[in-house]
């Protein structure tokens, strides 16, 4: 059939209506990524980039130590983030769907969702006022004759990146938590028991199962966006707590070495992307063995 | 029980925010505890920063500007999403969703190797709006697909049955009933670039937008007060236009004749 | 006879490697209300979408009126749709909502309205005018669809599945107001449905489909007592089918049915056509009937046995064995006033007339 026919019917016209935002995406993801690619086989000679293929950057990524420190305490933190929140998250997603009537649950969800469109930098400053030497927790404690001393382990380190990535990230994990718990047919849970299953059991061998979707995609929304952040390592985490996004950040915007920022680049999100496929692949396998 | 775990969760979800209006009025040039009395002054400092202003217009501009183009990419992509399907399309539309997993830092490291180092163009706002477009356009996507895909697709077939044509039919009967959708998207998409600090930290040119300028103020506590009260109209206004967003989104979904399932995503 | 309303000369539709239409050729004359009737996926919404303009067709010629619809849009053409959905638009009110269609004619605007007002009371709707179209029931729709659709006075009204949304009584009610509305404004009606005994009841001619191509065309009594092939025959009504043999073709058909012997049956009884050997033939369930004690018949009998019984309140349905039938023959007898329910395993006579047998074709 002509292309001037094709495109007259439905899906011609459905064809022609994807082109605008698959260029954008295209010019404006695809061609940049692959830019950072063959940028990562190039090298920084002083002001200009020197074109000459090869490995220097990943030569140098592999053999200073301090690049697979910072790489592996970021897919510690991410790991860690994406357990905690998914986690606190689920009893969340799973309290709106069953036990919400259903004309309050997008009120619920609104009231979840508000605090995550709130100015990201400032919400990130303030976990800094509530965990800081002076900061809330540590004045109640005080005030309260529980601790004599400020506690020095819940700001600059580690522990602080993950409580305010936990929360930042919060309702990326409820929602599509949230939205698998309601494609359950209610009926299921009845027959579950109906078959003489208890509450518990129904929950762990048709709830869960079922939510399993949205579980994976919560751990995926989470873990893959969170290797990429360097806002909160840089205001909470201080010396010991910076990231793999603070080392990138620093070579682009300060050392000016675009290419070995690449490649860092590139390894933190290869490595985020083969983690997640792994977790799908097992995911998968433990769904189908059951 | 779990009803008191959600309403603990909700105050941990709110603690950061509901210390902001304390401290935006707190007499006091520390953010710390024991607060000092009320006082307005750092709100009225707001008002003489003038750096502040270029910052606020900056982002103004960028964020109007992402909602107009992310809602019009969106609408494209819902659209087509909503129509028959065609080969790849699955594909192409996935991989217009791409940005909503993908780390903030990949898309800005990308671009500004692309704008700097290939094109050898200068950074500016429109920089910061381009990449913008690309992080909005999914959720643009995704709150227009609830709108595109509750429509009867007989109804605009219907039109032009009585008459209209292909085009009118879509003025006179889809653009109406996914208006609501169309105005959440823009102030959803309005927000988020408003509010994005990361890529336009990466991509900003001479002038800075007003996260950048915030995260400047941040490194000197004296302006600490000042960015509370910042905050906190920040907040006021997010949680103003998420109201009417919402307010849109379930407005969308009556005229729909439809049941509500729940919220932005 | 009169000139076609509407001429279709061997459509075909593909969907890439689908053959959705396969050669139909169709005339159908003012003023009928005729059926596409089939099972889902037969083919019978895509060729009411062709007529509509909302499909092109792959090939074929479509004639409207003695014009040929080639590249005519689906806007331009004299034909106006009430959909399976009925497509109300739910941010326009009823008046808004059957005035649509009004919106580029030149009348005043009072005229128009009182065009509206006019369409509401054919629909049995006056005075809903003002209300908001998502409050309203199914049946509601329905009519107000229907106002909307008549209101620009089309040559064709096409009806997909208009029915199939509603509970049966309400069905029935609007087959009854449909067949009063079509008769009243004289326009052609083409309904699409996949219910048999809608077809039968509405339609002036039908048109039974099956894959794509029309199995056989005519009006509803012809395709019940006399369907040309064993498909038509077991998608209208119920049939027994038995195996046949033709011995003889020429001006009467001589074959022999398994199980009730040989029969002279009449041309007519043959429309698919005869030719010698194996074939099946019908027999519908209420042209045999079961002898009761003493009753006596000039008809011809064979003797069986009763393997099953259905009570159905005014009729009751046996199945009852026959030596030589494959399958028990199905017999519904109306529950006459001294006639007794047989229990399983009563012998009994079942009476058959040779009229009443259908020949078959494949």
């Amino acid at each position: 059939m002509a292309i001037g026919t094709w495109l007259t019917t439905e899906r011609g016209r459905a064809a022609t209506l994807v082109v605008p935002p698959f260029v954008y995406a295209l010019l404006l993801l695809a061609i940049p990524v692959g830019a950072v690619i063959l940028f990562s086989f190039w090298t920084q000679d002083f002001m200009t980039v020197d074109r000459t293929f090869t490995l220097d950057n990943y030569r140098e990524i592999a053999t200073t130590p301090v690049y697979g420190l910072l790489l592996r305490r970021s897919l510690f933190v991410s790991g860690t983030v994406t357990i905690v929140t998914v986690l606190l998250a689920y009893p969340i997603a799973y309290f709106v769907s069953f036990h919400v009537p259903a004309h309050r649950k997008s009120l619920w969800l609104f009231l979840i969702t508000i605090p995550f469109w709130t100015s990201y930098l400032i919400r990130v400053f303030l976990w800094k006022v509530i965990l800081g030497y002076n900061g809330v927790i540590n004045s109640g404690l005080q005030g309260l004759g529980i601790i004599d001393e400020p506690l020095t382990f819940i700001l600059y380190n580690v522990n602080a990146v993950i409580i305010t990535l936990a929360h930042a990230f919060a309702p990326f994990a409820i929602l599509p938590i949230f939205v698998a718990l309601e494609k359950i047919d209610r009926s299921l849970l009845e027959a579950s028991q109906d078959l003489g299953e208890t509450r518990l059991t129904t929950f762990l061998r048709v709830t869960l199962p079922l939510s399993m979707p949205g579980l994976v995609a919560a751990v995926l929304i989470v873990f893959i966006p969170t290797i990429g952040d360097y806002v909160t390592p840089e205001l909470m985490g201080g010396a010991g707590g910076k990231l793999i996004a603070n080392m990138i950040q620093t070579q682009f915007l300060q050392l000016n070495n675009a290419p070995l920022g690449a490649a860092l680049a590139l390894v933190a999100m290869v490595s985020v992307t083969a983690i997640s496929l792994v977790f799908i692949l097992l995911n998968r396998r433990w769904l189908r063995g059951r | 029980m779990l009803r008191g775990y959600a309403v603990l969760y909700l105050i941990f979800l709110y603690a950061p925010i509901a210390l902001l209006p304390i401290f935006a009025f707190n007499d006091g040039s520390i953010i710390a505890f024991p607060l000092q009395g009320f006082t307005t002054r750092w709100f009225s400092e707001l008002w003489t920063n003038s750096a502040l202003h270029n910052a606020v217009q900056n982002s103004l501009f960028i964020a109007v500007m992402t909602a107009v183009f992310a809602t019009l990419l969106g609408i494209c992509a819902a659209r087509a999403g909503a129509m028959a399907s065609f080969p790849g399309k699955q594909g192409i539309l996935g991989f217009v969703m791409l940005p909503l997993v993908l780390p903030e830092i990949i898309v800005a490291v990308s671009l500004l190797i692309v704008l700097r180092q290939v094109l050898g163009l200068q950074l500016s706002n429109w920089s910061v709006i381009a990449a913008h477009v690309l992080i909005c356009t999914p959720f643009s996507i995704a709150i227009l697909n609830g709108a595109f895909q509750n429509l009867d697709p007989a109804m605009e077939e219907a039109a032009m049955d009585l008459g209209e044509s292909r085009w009118s039919a879509f003025r006179l009967i889809t653009l109406p009933l996914v208006m609501p959708g169309i105005v959440s998207s823009l102030l959803i998409s309005f927000t988020i670039s408003l509010d994005e600090f990361i890529i336009a930290f990466f991509l900003t040119g001479t002038n800075p937008t007003m996260p950048v300028y915030i995260w400047g103020l941040l490194r000197f506590p004296g302006q600490l007060p000042v960015v509370m009260a910042l905050g906190t109209i920040l907040v006021a206004l997010s949680i103003i236009l998420l109201t009417i967003a919402e307010y849109y989104r379930r407005r969308g979904l009556a005229r729909a004749g439809v049941a509500d399932t729940g919220g932005f995503l | 006879m009169t000139r076609p309303l509407i001429h279709l000369e061997s459509i075909h539709k593909y969907y890439g490697d689908y053959h959705a239409l396969r050669g139909i050729d169709l005339d159908i004359r003012p003023g009928e209300f005729f059926s596409l009737l089939g099972p889902s996926g037969c083919g019978k919404t895509t060729l009411l979408r062709t007529i509509a303009g909302f499909e092109d067709v792959s090939s074929g010629n479509m004639f409207i009126d003695g014009r040929d619809m080639k590249r005519v849009p689906a806007n331009q053409r004299p034909t106006n749709m009430v959909f399976q959905s009925y497509a109300i638009f739910p941010h326009l009110t009823v008046a808004e909502n059957v005035g649509f269609g009004l919106r580029r004619d030149p009348r005043p605007k009072a005229e128009k309205a009182k065009a509206v007002e006019e369409a509401l009371e054919m629909v049995g709707l006056r005075g809903y005018g003002k209300r908001a179209a998502h409050a309203l029931s199914g049946g509601q729709r329905q009519r107000v669809a229907l106002a909307r659709a008549l209101i620009l006075k089309p040559k064709v009204l096409l009806l997909d599945e208009p029915l199939s949304a509603l509970d049966k009584k309400m069905r029935e009610q609007m087959q009854v107001e449909l067949i009063r509305l079509q008769r009243s404004v004289g326009i052609t009606f083409i309904l699409v449905t996949h219910d048999q005994e809608e077809a039968l009841v509405m339609s002036d001619r039908i048109a039974v489909m099956f894959e794509g191509e029309i199995g056989q065309m005519a009006d509803p009594e012809t395709l019940y007592r006399r369907p040309n092939s064993r498909r038509v025959a077991e998608f209208i009504g119920k049939m027994n089918i038995l195996p046949g043999h033709v011995t003889e073709g020429g001006p009467g058909v001589t074959v022999d049915v398994a199980g009730l012997g040989r029969a002279e049956v009449a041309t007519e009884q043959a429309p698919g056509g005869v030719v010698a050997g194996d074939t099946a033939v019908g027999i519908r369930p209420e042209t045999l009937a079961i002898l009761f004690e003493g009753e006596e018949t000039t008809r011809r009998v064979v003797e069986g046995v009763v393997d099953e019984v259905v009570y159905y309140g005014d009729m009751t349905y046996y199945d009852v064995r026959v030596d030589g039938v494959p399958e028990p023959l199905n017999i519904s007898m109306k529950n006459l006033i001294g006639r007794p329910v047989l229990d399983v395993g009563t012998r009994t006579r079942v009476a058959w007339d040779e009229r009443s047998l259908v020949v078959l074709a494949r």
